[in-house]
């Protein structure tokens, strides 16, 4: 067995009197999909911003591989290999579709005082967006300015971004929120394709997608862990169920 | 992303420049040195507020720490030696402007904006209220500084030609300086920054320490234009960093058009045609001044630099 | 230092902190309510202590003065709220920064053509003119007694508004929040004008009851202005308790400092800026 890919211990944030995120753990694999259901305000978006840095735990520990990480801002977890995307689009709308990845890919190697140095031109850099593009299926776009692509294609583009800073463990915030039947199946089949090469952890409310890609799921309620377990262990609780999966039915 | 400046048409107005002193009249020569002076502040701005985003109402602090660090370092009898004064003034100004980006820059927006108009007024009491720099009244510097190769005078900044011409030299170099940042991983970096701090942040970009980079470099470049205007003056005073002189540097790069390189050249010269031509008007050229700037804001958003976009791309 | 002079410089950092609140509150519920930095806030000071130059030369009385000027006041920032400052609360911050920089220029030249650039004293009333003897040499001015009353009266007067009235429970509320406020069916320009009004007139009367002791010069405008600013970095965007506490504080290093250390008197208040941003960057009452 090896390393897990990160391990969260005992996270909390509070916001003043709220506590967001109250005592969770969670264990992501590499080679595996973690998806997070929970019904809104259960706190997942807390958790991605915790794991991710954009906000700072109360209490606990982020271990990435075998480093400490809870007290590292954003941009330090990004360079050991954590990528986020957002919930909301968060693209450069103004720049191109090839742009933004480049941008990504020169987050990994960053050599700014190269001040004479011609970013557009650089092989590396450039290599790695093209990949990327490749792998999200967006290369026929990448002569576009992101704000003119559709919104599946922003989605798609957003993971390409986060792929091409060379991410390992992926932490997906409801990529598929919006999409049509059609971009819905074509990011399912994206993820299969990212899952043997990465560890991902995805927020999704799109329950068929989540019980197609996920290897393992965990339930969150109210901010707590309600039920970690394989998608058959989650389907069968009565627990869950009653939390979640009823209410969401009977809406 | 691509920002490629109109080359043949900067290059042709260089050329221009440079056959002025040939022609032109003694006082439009130093008119004219004194806007390229400008217009080398007026672009370090543009790379603060332009490139980077970070809309600066103190940036006369670093023009003026410059212009007196010359000043206090002029000897009183014989003229300064530009290879030492030149580098001290500008690291002065830039060491300035890394301590206080370090403070200015946990703020942002208009936080920023007060931060940074509030320590260029502390410097500016700095000269006022201490023995420092000659209190309100300033310091003369008697004799202006030269260049020497082995003892071979290179240059002499109190002849007005070879002033205009270490003026051009100045400001075409700082342009092409930022021209190459602009299209470096840097300036790209920035460019993100100023679209989406956190998205580069979550990409693994160190934006503090980007924004300080950027915020020293400005300060040193516009302690560069100070050095300059001291030596063109021939004397400081506190006034150098008060806070009109930053909010009329920050009114050139956005007349010139925010983001544009060239648009910080255009705005300087833009700016000195004006205040020339309403001050030999008025007295109180401040006014129509003032007007302008109203109507700018209220009726031509992007500059003066989108003017022409506009007129090659005309409304569909 | 003895007890006497340390009663009466804190009596001075007091009434120095409370004029500062006057004017740098309206600049904060600006900022708070319309998200608009208004650089010619300074300017609306300078205006108040000349109106009350003019004026009390036209009507005779001090009081007169600041009465019409009050009026005037009120009735110049609902102008100007209608003719420019409305148009400015979708721009960015740096369209609003131009703009008001050009006011500042158009007023201070307005200022310079209408009473010229030298420097004038407000007579104060004569009731008001006396001093309390404190010791043989020392007393304290009956007028800076009364500065500090009038603030005293006006911060606990807006205290009222803010927290017990409707228009109190509207102003805290589009400050919160403007698209709820508009959902609860205020209507939100009218407030923003008569804010904006508001804060002009308290800016002004902050001019106008200053111009008896710092007398009235060209630049008054600025130098206020900027510390407004400070006090409003201090005490936190839009919070009106912060610009409180964040006046009293410069207020006092200010008056302290100039005692203590008067080589650097104009460096204290700037000392203390940059300790609190190290300490909590987004003031002391600010949301972070």
């Amino acid at each position: 067995m090896t390393e897990p890919a990160l391990v969260a211990s005992g996270l909390t944030r509070r916001f003043g009197g709220l506590v967001a995120n109250d005592n969770v753990s969670i264990t992501l694999e590499h080679g595996r999909v973690h998806a997070l259901l929970g019904p809104n305000g259960a706190g997942k978006s807390t958790l991605i911003n915790l794991l991710s840095g954009d906000l700072a735990p109360s209490a606990g520990s982020i271990r990435l591989g075998t480093r400490e990480i809870a007290g590292l801002g954003a941009a330090q977890r990004s360079r050991l290999g954590l990528g986020r995307s957002y919930q909301k689009t968060n693209i450069f709308g103004s720049f191109t579709v090839h742009e933004n990845c480049r941008l990504a890919a020169q987050a990994r190697r960053q050599r700014p005082w190269r001040i004479f140095a011609n970013a557009i031109a650089d092989r590396a850099t450039n290599d790695i967006a093209d990949a990327a593009l490749e792998t999200t299926g967006l290369r026929s776009q990448h002569a576009r300015l992101a704000a003119t692509l559709s919104h599946g294609e922003q989605r798609q583009l957003e993971i390409a971004m986060v792929l091409a800073t060379g991410a390992r463990v992926l932490l997906l915030d409801e990529p598929l929120a919006g999409m049509g039947a059609q971009e819905s199946a074509r990011m399912v089949e994206l993820l299969r394709r990212l899952a043997p090469a990465h560890a991902i952890l995805l927020v999704e409310h799109d329950m068929d997608a989540v019980f197609a890609v996920a290897d393992e799921i965990t339930v969150m309620v109210e901010g707590r862990v309600l039920e970690t377990g394989s998608p058959e262990s989650i389907r069968a609780s009565a627990a869950v169920r009653e939390a979640y999966l009823g209410t969401e039915a009977e809406n | 992303m691509k920002h490629s400046p109109p080359w043949l048409l900067l290059g042709l107005a260089a050329l221009a420049l440079a056959a002025f002193p040939l022609l032109g009249q003694a006082f439009y020569v130093e008119l004219l040195a004194k806007v390229m002076i400008f217009a080398i502040f007026a672009m370090s701005l543009q790379l603060l507020a332009g490139v980077a985003g970070l809309v600066s109402l103190g940036h006369a602090a670093w023009f003026g720490i410059a212009a007196y660090t010359l000043v206090l370092m002029a000897p009183k009898y014989h003229p300064a030696n530009l290879w030492i004064t030149l580098p001290a003034a500008v690291l002065a100004a830039a060491a300035a402007a890394f301590v206080v980006g370090l403070l200015v820059l946990r703020t942002r927006g208009i936080y920023f904006i007060m931060v940074t108009l509030a320590f260029a007024q502390m410097f500016y009491f700095v000269f006022h209220d201490t023995g420092l720099g000659g209190g309100s009244d300033g310091v003369y510097l008697n004799f202006k500084p030269e260049a020497r190769i082995a003892g071979h005078l290179l240059f002499d900044l109190g002849n007005s030609t070879h002033f205009f011409y270490v003026s051009l030299g100045a400001m075409a170099a700082v342009f092409l300086l930022l021209a190459a940042i602009r299209r470096s991983p840097f300036g790209h970096a920035l460019d993100g920054m100023r679209a989406n701090e956190q998205r580069m942040r979550a990409l693994g970009f160190p934006v503090m320490r980007y924004q300080l980079a950027a915020f020293t470099l400005a300060g040193g470049l516009a302690g560069l234009a100070g050095y300059l205007a001291a030596c063109q003056f021939g004397f400081v005073n506190p006034e150098l960093l008060a806070w009109h002189e930053s909010g009329n540097v920050l009114l050139m790069v956005i007349l010139g058009g925010l983001g544009q390189l060239h648009g910080a050249i255009l705005g300087a010269f833009a700016f000195a045609l004006l205040q020339e031509g309403f001050a030999s008007v008025t007295r109180h050229w401040q006014l129509p001044m003032g007007v302008v700037i109203v109507a700018l804001v209220l009726f031509l958003p992007g500059g003066l630099a989108s003017i022409a976009a506009r007129l090659r791309r005309p409304r569909s | 230092m003895d007890p006497v002079t340390f009663l009466i410089q804190s009596l001075n950092g007091l009434q120095y902190g409370l004029l500062l609140f006057l004017v740098a509150s309206g600049l904060t519920l600006v900022f708070g309510i319309m998200g608009v930095v208004n650089l010619a806030h300074g300017s609306f000071y300078m205006i108040g202590a000349y109106l009350a130059f003019s004026l009390s030369a036209l009507t005779g009385s001090f009081f007169g003065a600041v009465a019409l000027g009050i009026v005037l006041s009120v009735v110049f920032g609902l102008l100007l709220e209608w003719a420019l400052f409305s148009r400015l609360y979708h721009r960015d911050h740096l369209d609003q920064v131009l703009l008001t920089y050009g006011l500042i220029l158009i007023f201070e030249e307005l200022r310079s053509l209408a009473v010229g650039d030298d420097v004038h004293s407000v007579a104060m009333p004569d009731f008001l003119s006396a001093s309390i003897p404190l010791t043989d040499t020392l007393s304290y001015p009956v007028y800076r007694l009364f500065m500090s009353g009038i603030c005293i009266v006006l911060a606990m007067s807006m205290y009222v508004v803010i927290q017990r009235t409707r228009l109190g429970m509207r102003i805290r509320a589009g400050t919160s929040n403007r698209e709820m406020a508009q959902g609860l069916g205020i209507d939100i320009r009218l407030l923003f004008r008569f804010v904006f009004a508001f804060g002009v007139a308290l800016a002004a009367l902050g001019g106008m009851l200053a111009a008896p002791v710092s007398s009235v010069f060209p630049g008054m405008g600025s130098q206020v202005l900027i510390l407004c600013f400070v006090v409003v970095v201090i005490g936190g965007i839009g919070s009106v308790w912060g610009a409180l506490l964040a006046a009293l504080l410069i207020g006092f290093t200010d008056t302290f400092g100039k005692v203590l250390f008067p080589d650097y008197a104009g460096l204290s208040v700037y000392v203390l800026m940059a300790a609190i941003l190290l300490w909590r960057p987004a003031g002391l009452f600010g949301r972070a």
